[in-house]
């Protein structure tokens, strides 16, 4: 038995298609969804802890990969350096979830762990570099 | 009725100056009245914290044993001008260091430029100099290595050509591809809007005319104390208005002056925007000295009231077309949604509006603990909507 974290990018054209219901039914796979949101580009993006035999879940990945979602581990950790964070705003631009918020009575931005998906959008797009991907 | 500034500081002095924000005198003449304000109100505070290209510091580093021209410079590898005296250089905050892959991958990332050196200094951080020279009779050294500080320069100023844009325009894209600009990361087919102003809070905008800012105005500059030293480059003051007589569009700018040490990097801050370069981000905040009526209703002014231009950063901004998308005010941009071409655009800013408050709050305590004296500009900066008498 094998249990992992993964985050899915799905293409525009897939976002409605019950691909990952094909996981369950036919490669065994258990699958909890941890986030689930549409992105403002309209790539769908999923995150699975998804549970099976080894040999099940290297062909389901197979199998969604040949779907076109591309896949990644969801090992890293995104922090912010609170220190260098300006409050700035320009990181609101590109995160597609709501793990960076503005808070409208500080005005300062928000940043949530737990709705952080790790797509490291966030890390180049922000002037002073205060997100920070650790491994 | 008036006052002037000698009297207004007459009263920072004693601690008994009554200043506000910017934003607070919004609140306060909605209650009180305009007359009320400009009665008991001495100063009003403004403030803005975003990335501002056009920004440098001027540094002599003193003399080198034997001495030396300078003809090449480098500050941890960002290469500093010295087409001045011997040792006195300028480092701009744009400026890559050597060797920097650029945009060749693109979107670059700009790691390390000329305003990261700056924020280095201002940090106490030791930068690296490396210099070179082809020798003169009078300046024989040709080669000069060694680790500087902000303490052991001999002068060190920052000296901004062009800054606190007075209004800005809103960035989108009508492209189909993502766009990298000096305006922020642009998705495609509007998928964002980007803006940078502090709206209410942006000196410039609360003294829209220029009646008070002048030569001379001292000013919160990077944490520490500035001046204003002259209009900034690209200042245009003849440009449309609202009827509360800010500007619809960009239109004036400063250039602003002051000593580096005594600045601090929360204020001072080197970013690299992808795709784009390394800048500097700069804090900046004017006081405005209520003389009279009219100082109160302008900086009164609210996000709702200032209109700014939505351009398309894909076609229209580098092509320089001068098309406007349409106008949108502050406080639709601060709502997080504005509405382009018919569509609904996510907002997102660049200038921290958080930090712009914090700002114009030190300056306004500076002032009431009587640390911060106004000054009586030399001359007004140019302005040919007030020099016309509009309003
Ligand atoms: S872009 Fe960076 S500095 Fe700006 S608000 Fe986001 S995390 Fe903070
Ligand atoms: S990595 Fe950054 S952009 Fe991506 S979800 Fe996390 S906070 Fe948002």
């Amino acid at each position: 038995m094998v249990r992992h974290k993964i985050v899915l990018h799905f293409p525009h054209e897939q976002v409605d298609k019950p691909v990952v219901s094909k996981l369950v039914r036919d490669y065994n796979l258990d699958f909890n969804i941890l986030k689930a949101s549409i992105t403002p580009r309209e790539e769908g993006l999923l995150v699975l802890e998804v549970t099976g035999e080894e040999a099940d879940y290297d062909r389901g990945l197979e199998y969604l990969r040949s779907c076109g979602v591309d896949i990644q581990p969801l090992s890293q950790d995104i922090r912010r350096n609170e220190e260098r964070c300006t409050h700035c705003g320009a990181c609101l631009a590109v995160c597609p979830t709501e793990a960076l918020r503005l808070d409208r009575e500080t005005w300062e931005v928000r940043f949530s762990d737990d709705e952080c998906v790790a797509c490291e959008l966030c890390v180049r797009a922000c002037p002073p570099r205060a997100m920070e991907v650790h491994y | 009725m008036g006052k002037t500034i000698a009297e207004i500081n007459e009263r920072i002095r004693k601690g008994e100056a009554v200043v506000v924000t910017a934003e607070e005198i919004i609140d306060l003449v909605e209650e009180k009245g305009v007359e009320e304000v400009a009665r008991t109100v001495d100063v009003v505070t403004t403030g803005t914290f975003g990335p501002m290209c056009s920004s440098g510091a001027f540094i002599n580093l003193g003399h080198a044993q034997p001495r030396i021209k300078i003809h090449r410079a480098w500050l941890n590898e960002v290469p500093a001008y010295c087409g001045i005296a011997a040792v006195d250089i300028y480092i701009g905050a744009t400026e890559m260091a050597e060797h920097d892959p650029l945009n060749e991958v693109f979107p670059g990332d700009f790691r390390y430029g000329g305003g990261h050196v700056i924020e280095d200094l201002v940090a106490g951080r030791r930068v690296h100099l490396r210099a070179e020279a082809y020798g003169t009779d009078c300046y024989p050294n040709r080669r000069w290595e060694k680790d500087i500080t902000l303490e052991d320069v001999k002068e060190a100023w920052l000296f901004n050509p062009r800054n606190a844009y007075q209004n800005y325009n809103v960035a989108v894209n009508l492209s189909e591809r993502v766009i990298y600009t000096y305006m922020g990361v642009l998705r495609p087919n509007l998928g964002n809007a980007n803006y940078c102003s502090a709206g209410q809070l942006s000196p410039l905008l609360n003294d829209p005319l220029f009646r008070t800012i002048g030569i001379g105005t001292r000013i919160f500059l990077g944490g520490g104390v500035g001046y204003v030293a002259w209009h900034g480059t690209q200042h245009n003051t003849d440009v449309p208005r609202a009827d509360n007589g800010t500007p619809t569009r960009p239109a004036g700018t400063i250039a602003v002056i002051g000593d580096l040490r005594g600045m601090n990097p929360r204020y001072l801050t080197g970013y690299s925007i992808l795709g784009y370069g390394a800048t500097l981000a700069v804090g900046i905040g004017i006081p405005i000295p209520v003389l009279d009526e009219e100082v109160v209703r302008y900086a009164a002014v609210r996000d709702a009231d200032i209109t700014a231009p939505v351009v398309d950063y894909s076609v229209d901004y580098p092509q320089g077309t001068g098309r406007v998308l349409g106008e949108v005010t502050y406080a639709e941009l601060k709502s997080g949604r504005i509405v382009v071409e018919g569509k609904e655009v996510p907002t997102a800013p660049l200038s921290s509006y958080s930090r712009a408050r914090e700002i114009a709050g030190i300056l306004k305590d500076w002032i009431r603990q009587g640390r911060f004296l106004l000054t009586e500009p030399v001359e007004l900066l140019p302005c040919a909507a007030r020099e016309k008498g509009v309003r």
